[in-house]
Formats: structure tokens, sequence, C-alpha cells
């Protein structure tokens, strides 16, 4: 046998007594501590579980008040000052209180790329970024891409999604195309994917068909527009280029 | 999601002492606990931001190995240059973890401490999960254990967890004989690799040695010795995007076709990165030589015991390690 198990070190886990909370969107506070609330009492009529006493105290000071920050973003050039729920999302704070709703709630767990958003050069997935970690940073949404108003005020990756019918329903659309923009700029710096690895290509490596698939992957179109949107990317890339 | 206190952490100190409270928990990249906490899984009370500590670089170490900031971002550390020139192993590893997006936000720290995919740990419906609610039992030993662990378990029906460790970087990190720094209410201090992940015994609700209050500030990379000749093998249900059923970290150090010494790590497989030191000695001093890998895949997966579902990653871990030795033996990736 290899590697033999480690003494275990002592633990300070706290009993957990809730452990169903119905999935809720981030705007429903109220019901969401409704539901908590009844929860806690249900579980200590229903068991009479002795250890009820440590772990309501233990929720109490988890979550008897919601606690609130003050939070500065810089949304597509301007900046915003809101006061929000420390539990508010990034992608909450922009659809819910910025009023961008261009970036989609999809899955809400960082699995399907809908809430991709450019957060300091950088994609990443709005969804599981709290908008206090994000305190001061810069971000581009999709409403922040083209330059006007304008078809001709597309960015280099809208106008070749458009071109390329990249979509169906549209529903991921913005997520693909903040990708697609990050994933241009990442080209630039010669970054690596497991692509790079497979095919040997692991100095600069160029968009072939393949590299685009890989690095889009973390953007999930249930349409399944993939080949346009692949051919979007490529024709994203050599305008770019150009 | 449970309410919670934010605090954000200018410095280590701060940051240890921030986390004495109670039910507090320390946010990186988010990725993970985040998600855990819009699933009920985690709710911790008080979240300790440390993305602001100075954390974030990649140095040299006098020996010739790397220090790595608990705050690089997956994305950062797997395209570093020195990363990619010495250890493309890691780099090929945390590459073929997650998505872009996520492996932007990811942190060093974080990966090392990401909790189980398995199912019935990660849906609270499910009433009975050791590691979220311990001693009440564990769903998948009767359950949907496709994904689940063949190593590293007691193989009976009195196991109390048979959940895997999901994470890419920590089997590379494993294969190439990594130390962790942290830095606690007591000070500072290292701990290997291989004891930084625990095996669940009869307590799965602890992932690792790490003790209440301990911040790990850095991964320490020694002296490379498989640039050359490494391949991260990672084996799942899809391309790309999709935790491993069998993962494999393989480094060569080669001298001509004689192996002068090997790292052998398999991920998917255990509750904590599964790295072999038995197969790792049988490969030392050994010609590369498909006898000399198939004898190492059988000495990795050695006392393996499958459960009703997954059976099948037994002869997949012992082919997938024989296809990663083969490909590192090739230097594919020099």
């Amino acid at each position: 046998m290899s590697a033999p198990p480690c003494a275990a070190p002592s633990s300070d886990y706290e009993e957990e007594i809730l452990e169903s909370e119905p999935a809720l969107g981030d705007s429903e506070f109220s019901r969401r501590t409704f539901v908590k609330a009844a929860g806690i009492l249900s579980a200590g009529v229903a068991t009479g579980v002795p250890r009820i006493a440590a772990a309501e105290s233990a929720q109490a000071a988890a979550a008897s008040t919601p606690q609130t920050i003050a939070v500065t973003l810089k949304v597509n050039g301007k900046t915003e000052s809101l006061t929000l729920d420390t539990r508010t999302t990034l992608l909450d704070a922009l659809r819910d209180h910025l009023d961008l709703t261009g970036s989609k709630k999809g899955c809400d767990h960082g699995q399907c790329g809908a809430c991709t958003i450019i957060l300091d050069g950088r994609r990443v997935n709005s969804c599981l970024t709290l908008a206090a970690v994000a305190n001061g940073g810069e971000i581009t949404t999709i409403e922040g891409l083209a330059q006007g108003d304008n078809i001709d005020d597309l960015s280099p990756v809208q106008a070749a999604f458009l071109q390329h019918d990249a979509f169906q329903c549209g529903y991921c659309t913005p997520g693909q195309i903040c990708s697609a923009t990050a994933l241009l700029e990442e080209q630039k710096h010669g970054t690596l994917s497991t692509v790079s690895f497979e095919t040997g290509h692991t100095s600069n490596p160029q968009l072939t068909d393949d590299e685009i698939r890989e690095r889009m992957s973390g953007n999930i179109c249930r349409c399944a527009a993939y080949p346009n949107i692949v051919a979007a990317v490529r024709a994203a890339a050599r305008s770019v280029q150009a | 999601m449970n309410p919670f206190n934010y605090q954000r952490a200018t410095a280590p100190e701060e940051a240890i002492h921030a986390a004495s409270a109670r039910d507090a928990k320390f946010l990186g990249g988010g990725t993970n606990l985040i998600d855990l906490m819009k699933d009920g899984v985690e709710h911790p009370a008080t979240l300790i931001d440390i993305n602001h500590l100075n954390l974030t670089q990649i140095t040299a170490t006098p020996s010739g190995g790397a220090l790595i900031g608990a705050l690089v971002r997956n994305s950062d550390l797997a395209n570093h240059e020195m990363i990619r020139r010495n250890y493309p192993l890691l780099s090929h590893g945390l590459l073929s973890g997650a998505s872009p997006q996520l492996r932007n936000m990811a942190t060093t720290g974080g990966n090392l401490l990401q909790r189980t995919r398995c199912y019935y740990f990660m849906d609270t419906a499910f009433p009975a999960c050791n590691k979220r609610n311990p001693g009440s039992g564990c769903a998948a030993l009767n359950g949907f254990n496709r994904i689940h662990a063949i190593l590293g378990t007691n193989g009976g029906a009195s196991e109390a967890c048979i959940a895997t460790n999901p994470s890419d970087m920590n089997v590379a990190m494993a294969a190439l004989n990594a130390t962790i720094h942290v830095q606690g209410p007591k000070g500072k201090r290292t701990i290997p690799f291989a004891d930084f992940h625990r095996l669940p015994g009869k307590t799965p609700e602890i992932d690792t040695n790490l003790k209440p209050g301990e911040l790990i500030t850095a991964v320490e990379l020694p002296t490379p010795k498989f640039a050359k000749h490494s391949w991260y093998l990672k084996v799942r249900d899809r391309q790309s995007y999709a935790f491993a059923l069998v993962a494999v970290a393989a480094g060569l150090e080669m001298d001509g076709n004689t192996i002068k010494s090997a790292g052998l790590a398999l991920g998917g497989v255990a509750h904590k990165p599964w790295r072999s030191l038995e197969a790792e000695k049988s490969l030392a001093g050994a010609t590369a030589t498909p006898e000399a890998f198939k004898k190492a895949a059988d000495l990795a997966v050695a006392g393996a015991k499958p459960y009703e579902h997954n059976a099948f990653k037994i002869e997949l871990a012992k082919q997938s390690i024989v296809r990663a030795l083969t490909l590192a033996a090739q230097g594919a990736q020099a």
C-alpha cells in the first residue's frame, strides 16, 4: 500500500443541523430568512436533538441579520457606488443593482459561463465572485464592448458573432463574447492550454480550432451553436491580428 | 446562503487573528467555497477575504526550486515562464482542470483545499454524509459510486467515506514532491505534500492536516528533475471541463533510456492525491520499457478495492499509468 494515512488533528467542527435549504435567487433574502427560521424551528420540534441549542446559537451568530458593505465598482468606464448585502455576487450586483442585465444567470454555480465578465482584464465567472471581493475593480460587461450605438461600433468579437450566426437563442452569447474577447487578449501573451501540450505546441501556440474549442470550453451553449462560435472566434482572431 | 460578516485582510497576521472567530473561513478565489455556500454545504459566519495579501509572487529558491505564493492564480501559475520551463508537469496538470474563467480566479492555496465533488457531499438533500455531517453515514457506499475512490479505503461496509480529492494541481504537486508553507497562531511551519491531505479514516470531515487558524502562504517545489520528461494524463467523461475519473502525473529523470528517478501520482482514485513511492522506487534504475511501466502500474494500484460502479477504475488507472509514463519517457513535453 502506498501513502499511509496520517494522524487526524483535533477538530473544532460544529454540528450542522440545517442540512437542506431551497435554492433561492439571491434577491429573495426575506423569503430565505423565513424559510431558514422555519427550518430551525421544525428541526428542533420534530427531532428534539439535544445539540440543537449549540447549533442554534452557531446559526444565530451567522444568520441573525444580513450584513451590508459599501462597494465601489468601475463598470464599463463608469464609477458606481453601492451598499450591498455581503452575500451579493458580482453578477447580481450588475443585474439587480445596476440594471446591466446583459450578463446572464445560467447555472449560478460556475459551470455554464453565461455570467462571464472581464474583471481587471481577466475573464471570470461573476456568479462565483462576491461583489465585496471585486470592490475597487474595473469591470467590462457585454454592454461595454461596443464603441457606440451603430453597427459599425461593435467590437471585433461582436461583429464576428453576428457575421457567423454564432448563436440561436442568444442566452449564452454575452458570456461567450466576453470570454472570446479575453481569449484573444490571453493569446497575445502566449498563454497555453491543455491542447498545447497534447499537440506539442507549447511555445506561442496558434489558435487552431482545437485550441479555440478548449479555450472556450468554460462557456456552454445549449443550442449547440458551437461550430459557428468556433468560426466566429477564428474570424475575430484574424481581424484583431490584421 | 447564510448572511455572513465580510472582512478584508491586509496582512497574514491580521487574517490569522481574524480566523480565530467562530466559524470563520478564509476566502480566496471563491470558486469552491461560494459554490458550496450557495448549496448550504458551507455556512461560515465570517469570510476573511485574503485576496489582497502579498502572496502573489513566484520566485526562484536558492536550491534552484520555486516558491509559489498561495494567492498565485491557477492560470498565472500554469503560464509562468519558470514553471513552464522547469515544471511543465504542473502547467499541464493545472490547464487540465476547470475552465479558463475558473483558473483565472482559483488560487494555489485554495486549490489545495478544494473539497470533494462527491454528489452526496454536495447535495444536502442526502442526509447521510460523514464528511458533511459526521456520524450520519455514507450515501455513496451503496449509492452511485462510479466516481469514487478505489484506494485508501478499508473496502468494507464500515467505510466512513469513499470520496475523492478532485484537484489536478494536487496530483502534479504530489508527483513533484512539493512542500507547503503555512503560518498560524503559533508561527510558521512546513508540511511535506504527502502529509498535507488526509485519508478519511473515521474523521472524513477533516480533509487536511492544517490546524485551526493556519493560513497557507506558499508552495515550494524542489529542484526540477522532470523538466524534459513528464506527462499529465487526465481521463474523464468529456474531453474538457470535467473532473477526472482517473488522472496520472508522471515525471521521469532520464539518462539515455535509463530512468534515474521518477515521480508518480494518481488523481480521482482516493481521498488524497495518491503518490506511489513503491512505483517510483521500482522505476528508479530501470530501463524505460513497457514491462517496467506495467510493473509500476501494478504497484501503484496494489490493494485497490472497487465498489459497485467503479471497478473499471482499477484497469483504467493501470493503463493510464503506462500511457503517461510512455509519453513522459518520449519527452513529448520537452
